[in-house]
């Protein structure tokens, strides 16, 4: 799959740790007029199909799907929503252009996880009702169980996924856009406090508010409408089973198989060679770890020690989350996967400011849904 | 351009009831199996899977489509939900559509799944929480309100008289009579019996009005070289639109549906239809409400303005009338499991054109059908036009 589908324009509101001055509506409407004038475009006459990504439950709204349209300039025309991450309704909007009948598609995810008082207890509302639910369990007590497991099998330590944080953290110091940067150290990780045992509080992504917006275009428009189009090379998709009773708690097997599919479509086979940085779901920082090996970047056990030794830093061997992650840049909800291609655009582009990496040509992008699923989506790019 | 042609192989539904023994996941399932069953493949001839489900305050499951994942069929596949509320069940068809047609993958299950019956005491009070949280959810709004404020506005604006839109309900409930999973085919049914039900919400009258109902449908998507193998009776989708509206629903002309006219155009340029009332045998529009259906023809440009309850007194839109209209019996007399309903609608079409549709086929062969689907706040319109 080359040069059919490119990325065109894209723009950004937030993020934000809170964001009380404006609504969702005004941060969609932010994002979308800067994708739209990096673009080029009108999106009342230019734009065949518009996709967005929310969650009912997320929103505070059934139905979310019917506020959509009027901030995006895209009232009486062709728009849905994707119930699933990010980069599923990146995937939705790359179909469309394949099938010939769609020259532009626009893409949006937002956050405005600000608003959700009781996050826990909408995100409880996600266990199977009968058999899960009446546990009562606060839901990061499957991260804490997942992470126990790969430890174990692995045996990663705790130490290295501490520096997980410490590293995505301080990527984030160079990132304008992030909500959550800091300057800590393996320690203080460590000694955050337990969120569900092993895992700690500086290990978990804090949330932020946010809107993304991006314009997909077919291979002959992107060229007509810009200089640098970042180009598509390959997508997938996956779900592994959603029991937590009989589902595989070491490894990402959604990752595997996700990132399988796109490396066919990509026609790459050494995803370590060929792949020069990645932006990877870090929702909770063993998460980046366990996916850099479903990923195919090392071997079950490896990723722990290569962050130990800092080849995943910005001037490493293999940079993951120049961008400072959802541990950075923070949590976004349904649009957080939508931020990792965000990044991968801006260093392809040349345009990720002092966290620039030198030389890169390909990126990997990767967002799962976050606990109790085990739904995950990848999206290789090149300039 | 040229399209990559896709074939609809195979569809499955269960008994649309109003309170499901099953769980959601086991609805999912048996519809999926029942798909895949009727065209001989199994779960792993299918390269990928579309699901379409309505509010996830129904099931009270934040993330429906993650809990329903492993029901449909899609464990280790590539999974995606597709939401556009009660457009939803025709709009997965869309959404399976270009799975396939982006060359991505040869097969694409889709299922639809809606259990209304969870919702306690009555899914209504969901329904609430649909509205606008400043301007709207303050005043305690209800559908069933502003169906009749449309409902008004489409008869105050053509003189319509309810005995008109009534004859939507009687031929609705009388086809579903032959259907094998309707829930409230009645054969018997009266215009006076819809008259005299007891009044929602002036002019809605319970007999206007589908029911709660919990059910499943599913399909089966394929390309073109494999739809010719899997069976002799392929049914191609020849054109898909949708078209959304402003979320500012009180602003707009309430008496003619825009979206679906946009969301019709947009799918007969693709299909090549240059005059739909000829070109199209067969209609399963959204019948939610009796008046909808007639607002929808008008929308679709089937009937003139004003004109589809003249052809419905006229006998036009009966089974074997010149333009059959919903000969399933639709969400009035089958039911309305939301994006379940949508789908059935697709699935009838399908049946209809293979000639199998037992009690309920239309007589004369018809070569194209077109299903279209509504929802959001009266703002969405989704077509699949299918021919074979």
């Amino acid at each position: 799959m080359n040069n059919q589908v490119a990325i065109v324009g894209v723009g950004v509101s937030g993020f934000r740790s809170i964001t009380p001055d404006l609504s969702y509506k005004e941060m969609m409407f932010e994002a979308a007029v800067k994708a739209y004038e990096e673009a080029g475009i009108d999106p009342r006459k230019d734009v065949s199909s518009f996709v967005t990504v929310a969650e009912d439950f997320n929103e505070g709204t059934s139905i979310f799907d019917e506020y959509v349209p009027d901030q995006l300039g895209a009232v009486l025309r062709p728009v849905h929503t994707i119930s699933s991450e990010g980069i599923h309704g990146f995937i939705a909007a790359v179909l469309q252009i394949l099938t010939g009948q769609f020259d532009i598609v626009v893409v949006e995810a937002h956050s405005k996880a600000s608003n959700i008082i009781t996050k826990s207890h909408v995100l409880a509302y996600a266990f199977d009702p009968v058999f899960n639910r009446p546990l009562a369990l606060h839901p990061y007590f499957v991260a804490g169980m997942e992470m126990n497991r790969y430890l174990f099998e692995t045996g990663t330590t705790h130490e290295q996924c501490a520096k997980v944080v410490v590293k995505n953290k301080s990527n984030a110091l160079l990132n304008p856009i992030a909500a959550h940067p800091a300057k800590v150290g393996i320690k203080d990780v460590l000694a955050s406090g337990p969120v569900a045992e092993p895992l700690t509080r500086l290990e978990v992504a804090p949330h932020a508010d946010g809107a993304i917006v991006m314009v997909l275009a077919s291979g002959e428009t992107a060229r007509a409408l810009t200089d640098k189009p970042i180009w598509v090379r390959g997508i997938g998709w996956a779900n592994d089973t959603f029991w937590l009773e009989s589902r595989s708690w070491g490894q990402a097997r959604y990752a595997h198989l996700a990132a399988r599919m796109a490396y066919r479509m990509a026609g790459i086979r050494y995803p370590r060679k060929e792949i020069d940085f990645a932006e990877i779901d870090d929702t909770f920082a063993y998460k980046e770890l366990q996916h850099m090996e479903a990923l195919g970047f090392c071997q079950p056990g490896e990723a722990g020690m290569l962050t130990e030794e800092g080849a995943t830093e910005l001037d490493g061997d293999l940079p993951v989350n120049p961008s400072g992650g959802s541990l950075g840049e923070g949590h976004l909800l349904d649009a957080t996967g939508l931020a990792r291609v965000l990044e991968v655009v801006l260093q392809l582009r040349g345009e990720a400011g002092k966290r620039q990496l030198e030389g890169v040509e390909t990126g990997l992008a990767f967002g799962w849904r976050g606990v109790p699923t085990t739904s995950g989506a990848a999206a290789i790019l090149s300039s | 351009m040229t399209m990559r042609r896709v074939a609809i192989v195979g569809a499955g539904m269960t008994k649309f009831v109003r309170r499901a023994q099953e769980t959601a996941k086991e609805l999912a399932w048996e519809a999926a199996k029942m798909a895949l069953d009727s065209c001989e493949m199994t779960l792993d001839d299918i390269e990928a899977v579309s699901m379409g489900t309505a509010p996830d305050s129904f099931d009270g499951v934040h993330m429906k489509g993650e809990y329903l994942s492993d029901g449909a069929g899609a464990w280790g596949k590539p999974y995606m939900r597709c939401y556009v509320g009660g457009g939803t069940g025709v709009f997965s068809v869309i959404h399976g559509w270009y799975h396939v047609a982006s060359g991505v993958f040869d097969t694409c299950l889709v299922v639809c799944e809606e259990k209304m019956s969870c919702c306690q005491p009555h899914p209504q009070g969901a329904f609430l929480t649909i509205f606008d949280h400043t301007t709207e959810r303050p005043l305690w709004p209800n559908l069933l309100w502003i169906f009749a404020l449309e409902m008004n506005a489409y008869m105050s604006r053509y003189g319509l008289k309810k005995e008109d839109i009534a004859l939507v309900s009687v031929k609705n409930k009388r086809n579903a009579a032959d259907h094998p999973c309707a829930l409230l085919g009645d054969p018997n049914i009266t215009v006076e019996d819809v008259l005299n039900s007891e009044v929602l919400a002036w002019p809605v009258q319970r007999l206007d009005v589908s029911p709660v109902t919990d059910g499943a449908v599913a399909i089966v998507l394929a390309a073109d070289h494999v739809a010719r193998r899997v069976t002799d009776k392929p049914v191609w989708i020849e054109g898909v639109g949708w078209s959304l509206d402003t979320a500012y629903w009180a602003n707009r002309d309430l008496s003619y549906p825009t979206y679906v006219e946009e969301a019709a155009r947009m799918a007969y340029k693709m299909a090549g239809i240059t005059e739909p009332r000829k070109q199209i045998h067969i209609v399963e529009p959204y019948d939610p409400f009796d008046y909808k259906e007639l607002h929808h023809l008008e929308g679709l440009l089937l009937f003139d303005k004003g004109k589809a309850p003249e052809a419905t007194a006229l006998g036009i839109t009966q089974r074997d009338g010149d333009l059959p209209v919903c000969p399933s019996g639709g969400l009035l007399g089958v039911g309305n499991p939301i994006a379940a309903a949508g789908l059935m609608k697709v699935a009838e079409i399908f049946w209809q054109l293979r000639g199998e549709a037992g009690k309920r086929q239309v007589p004369g062969n018809p070569k194209r059908g077109l299903a279209q689907a509504w929802g959001d706040l009266m703002q969405v319109g989704t077509v699949v036009i299918l021919g074979v």
